[in-house]
């Protein structure tokens, strides 16, 4: 089974940033064998993950502002099978689209019971869940009148160190979409979709939280191609 | 299934992704311990001060963030080979995997272009010290892979 390359071109030029750092020559594709130190499963020993480092709402002594929301689905692999037990990590701008780190300078209040990181492990089926706020627009100077759609970002590890992903998780609809250069940047319009989560009725909590579905599907290893 | 696409990890992950002892592998005492340090450039040669780099080696994993003047530093293993390193910054839609070999002498891939091997050898600064520069682009350009 021969799968098309879903992930973007390194030099993508509306993406001003791509144009000094896109590698120019095509990667070397080396045979490996299979004790490659590429495919080890990434020991990620160093920090623990706590009970609520997957509930961003809860990491301040107040509640955020901005609506809340519930983000679950599974990790799995190319063949579609559950990747268990690996970590997940996300960050993302607070309700207004301003991110609690010092390069950004957007005008928007930062939110003193938002940091907008959290982390979690998939469970036995692959599965996890956030709870967070939904991550708000905002501006950037790529080129004029510039905007992200909102994003929450998304860390996932696998079981090797091949199938290492960081990609954006997007909402269902948002205007922007047809403006983003990143967004855009993935050739295929159904692997754009991949980028899309789901509004899901049966994620959301009454009274309490919307809910999203987003699967995330990892890269085959070497010696799993057919 | 078809895959997840890569998206960058853009300008602001340092508040969320590095962490104290990423760049610390292995303890100070540790018996095979080596410093790996080096910089990040872009295809103008300026520093890429926004970049995340991994490494992964057995039972090891080291995360580090460049610096101002894009450069990074880790603690860890000589290894038995060479140490993969993988980098994600602003700019890079997709991250870019290359190899840290300690000696000219290695085994380097028959895929490997004999011209730009010398980009995958770190340069020794003392005995347990090793100066391994990356250019993502242009002159000198370091071989980055795919698998």
């Amino acid at each position: 089974m021969t799968l098309t390359d879903p992930h973007p071109h390194h030099l993508t030029p509306g993406y001003l940033s791509t144009l000094l750092r896109a590698p120019s020559y095509p990667p070397v594709r080396p045979a490996l064998d299979p004790e490659a130190a590429e495919l080890l499963d990434p020991v990620y020993g160093h920090r623990p993950v706590g009970p609520l480092d997957h509930d961003l709402t809860r990491q301040h002594a107040g509640e955020p502002i901005g609506e809340r929301i519930i983000v679950t689905g599974r990790v799995l692999d190319s063949r579609g099978r559950a990747v268990p037990n690996t970590l997940l990590e996300v960050w993302q701008a607070n309700a207004t689209g301003r991110y609690a780190h010092p390069v950004d300078q957007h005008p928007a209040p930062l939110d003193p019971n938002f940091t907008g990181f959290g982390r979690c492990l998939t469970d036995a089926e692959g599965r996890y869940r956030f709870v967070t706020i939904k991550p708000g627009s905002y501006p950037w100077r790529n080129h004029p009148n510039a905007w992200r759609p909102a994003h929450i970002h998304f860390s996932v590890f696998g079981t090797a160190f091949t199938q290492r992903l960081i990609t954006q998780m997007y909402f269902p609809g948002d205007p922007l979409f047809a403006y983003d250069p990143i967004f855009q940047s993935v050739p295929e319009p159904k692997d754009r979709e991949r980028l899309v989560s789901a509004f899901d009725l049966d994620v959301t909590e009454p009274e309490w939280a919307l809910g999203y579905r987003w699967d995330v599907v990892l890269g085959a290893t070497p010696f799993e191609e057919e | 299934m078809s895959q997840t696409p890569s998206q960058t990890v853009g300008p602001f992950f340092s508040f969320a992704l590095p962490y104290d002892e990423g760049p610390l592998v292995v303890p100070e005492d540790h018996p095979d311990m080596i410093e790996l340090r080096g910089r990040l450039l872009d295809g103008a040669g300026e520093p890429v001060s926004d970049a995340l780099l991994e490494i992964c080696q057995p039972g090891l994993f080291g995360r580090c963030e460049t610096g101002a003047d894009g450069s990074y530093r880790f603690r860890t293993a000589r290894p038995d080979g060479y140490i993969p390193l993988l980098i994600f910054a602003r700019g890079l839609l997709k991250p870019v995997w290359t190899r840290v070999y300690l000696t000219a002498e290695a085994p380097f891939p028959a895929e490997v272009d004999p011209v730009r091997r010398s980009t995958l050898v770190a340069a020794p600064e003392g005995e347990r010290s090793y100066r391994f520069d990356v250019r993502l682009q242009g002159d000198g350009e370091t071989v980055f892979f795919a698998y």
